[in-house]
């Protein structure tokens, strides 16, 4: 069973700010469902390699190349936030 | 006849033949989505300036004798695809203004193809469900009974095919997400293997395991949209060259097909489980042989798929920090308050559920208890159908316990809808091939649902697994009544 306090840390590595009934419904979930995935604890896997991908490529390489990306676009792509003398603005961070 | 009733294949010989044009046939769906979408909700964004420019333009190329299998047909696109100029929302309130920069690689294959893009269709917010209730824009209604969910996440490309909405629709499956809305709204849905279809463009949810694919009316168009979208796509490193479909035919004689027997358990409707007998029956006859194959970790596959995508998704929505794009909350003193108010507010409540399940699972001092001990797991899964695979060429199963559900009967319990995904995860986890086709149809409180099942294939063995499926297409058959 997660704690209220473990709760409020995941949502704090997360950048969620959830409201205190909200703490509550996911940490009964979150506790519900991490109870049901225990289940893989009955498997043996301490010789079994993991998978990560199952795509098959080993080292898909291509040339580290610099290319111009269609000028358009890529102002249209950063044109969608608050921008400032053709930067994009942040708050303050400290 | 109704135009938007056609399927590709009945539509590409009355368009090359030119008694009908595209700016018609395009009509005729906008016109249907205009009678039918304010009961169904299948569709979020409609494009139908650019839809009559793409149809005339088309019709400019079918009059000049070109000739493509693609030419002047209308389809819809799931809303988590991004199709340059047009708003993508991924059904969250979190991109509800937000612009595509740029075309998929699907949408531009299709484009450079001649289909015309009719507009984007509804989906669990982020693609993260099997009902389509977790969309910021409401539900979708299955066609066959409005009370009930088109499956999910990809439920509004479901509902738009099987009621009609358009021609084809694209949709994408991380773990089943196009072949279970395809199984409650009676069309054909087919995931391809993992790298056949290029991830460019689609916001991506489980990076491991997601791929774009067709829902259609028939295994021949699944087929002629693979054929158009598939292959190696510079922009995505995971993708490869993969086989084309040839010469499509229902010649099943010494294929060889396993059924899985962990598939075919309790929770299993009696009828889809008859239903799928009868499929077997007919592949029999026309020469395919059948066996019992065990997958032993078939149980297992539910709590991997739980600790992997969430892990995925979190790591992937981050970059929803409310700076460059999309939802920004508003009173935040600083920078941290900013990122947790913008995503605590744009997120919705499955999305918010998954990326603290992933960051949980990520966070220090449990990464290997638990996304370590899942990656294993699924390699004990991804052997499993391996060795199915060195004694059968395809696998039969179901794709859903049971037909279409009633809206809200599940999604209070996250645990009760993750259940749903029971035969669709293994086929993702292990990065396989998988059509869901309609198997028949069943009678539920007086209304005819339709059911299903699903063939699962390694690898590059396409032409195998759109031969049994041309074949169970051709002997099975489901009564589509104009519902809508």
């Amino acid at each position: 069973m997660l704690t209220t306090e473990q709760i409020k840390h995941i949502a704090t590595l997360a950048r969620l700010e959830l409201s205190t009934e909200e703490e509550e419904t996911y940490g009964k979930q979150l506790s519900a469902i991490l109870n049901y995935v225990d289940k893989l604890s009955e498997v043996n896997t301490d010789k079994v390699l993991i998978t990560s991908q199952t795509g098959g490529l080993v080292n898909a390489w291509r040339e580290d190349e610099v290319k111009p990306w269609n000028e358009a676009e890529v102002k249209a792509a950063l044109a969608q936030g608050e921008t400032a003398g053709g930067q994009v603005k942040v708050k303050r961070v400290l | 006849m109704e135009l938007n009733r056609l399927n590709i294949q009945e539509a590409r010989v009355k368009l090359d033949s030119g008694e009908i044009t595209a700016r018609e046939l395009t009509e005729a769906c906008l016109e249907q989505i205009a009678a039918t979408n304010e009961r169904l909700n299948a569709v979020l964004t409609l494009c139908t300036e650019t839809a009559r420019e793409e149809a005339d333009e088309a019709d400019k190329r079918l009059k000049a004798g070109e000739r493509l299998p693609l030419l002047g047909i209308p389809y819809l696109c799931k809303d988590n695809i991004m199709a340059k100029n047009i708003r993508v929302t991924a059904a969250s309130k979190i991109l509800e203004d937000y612009i595509a920069p740029y075309d998929a690689t699907v949408i531009k294959k299709l484009k450079a193809a001649g289909a015309i893009l009719l507009g984007k269709t509804n989906l669990d917010e982020f693609a993260h469900g099997a009902s389509t209730e977790n969309s910021a824009y409401g539900p979708t209604k299955n066609p066959w009974d409005l009370s009930r969910v088109p499956g999910g996440s990809s439920g509004g490309s479901g509902a738009a095919v099987a009621a009609d909405l358009c021609i084809f629709a694209l949709g994408s499956d991380t773990g089943g997400s196009i072949r279970y809305p395809a199984a409650f709204c009676g069309v054909v849905g087919y995931k391809s293997a993992y790298g056949a279809v290029s991830r460019s463009g689609l916001l991506s949810m489980t990076s491991s395991t997601d791929v774009i694919g067709p829902l259609t009316k028939t295994v021949a168009d699944a087929a002629t949209v693979y054929n158009v979208i598939a292959g190696f796509d510079e922009l995505d490193a995971t993708t490869y060259p993969g086989e084309r479909l040839v010469e499509l035919s229902g010649d099943v004689k010494g294929l060889r097909i396993g059924l899985p027997k962990e598939y075919f358990v309790e929770g299993l409707e009696p009828e889809i489980k008859k239903s799928i007998d009868k499929v077997k029956e007919e592949l029999e006859k026309a020469g395919a042989t059948f066996g019992e194959v065990s997958l032993p970790y078939t149980d297992y596959g539910i709590p991997v798929y739980y600790i992997l995508t969430p892990s995925e998704v979190s790591s992937n929505l981050a970059r929803f920090d409310g700076i460059a794009w999309g939802f920004k909350a508003q009173e935040a003193k600083d920078l941290q308050e900013f990122y947790k108010k913008s995503r605590g507010q744009g997120f919705g409540p499955e999305a918010k559920r998954r990326i603290m399940l992933g960051t949980f699972a990520l966070s220090a001092g449990y990464f290997d208890a638990y996304y370590k001990k899942a990656q294993a797991v699924r390699t004990l899964i991804c052997n499993d159908f391996a060795k199915a695979f060195e004694d059968f060429d395809l696998l039969l199963t179901p794709t859903a316990p049971h037909p279409a559900f009633k809206i809200g009967e599940k999604n209070s319990d996250p645990l009760l809808m993750y259940l749903e995904d029971i035969y669709v995860t293994g086929a993702s986890l292990a990065g396989l091939q998988a059509i869901s086709i309609p198997t028949g149809l069943m009678s539920v409180d007086g209304k005819m649902l339709p059911i299903a099942g699903q063939l699962i294939a390694p690898r590059n063995s396409e032409n195998k697994l759109f031969k049994a499926a041309m074949l169970w297409e051709d002997k099975i058959k489901i009564n589509k009544t104009n519902f809508i």
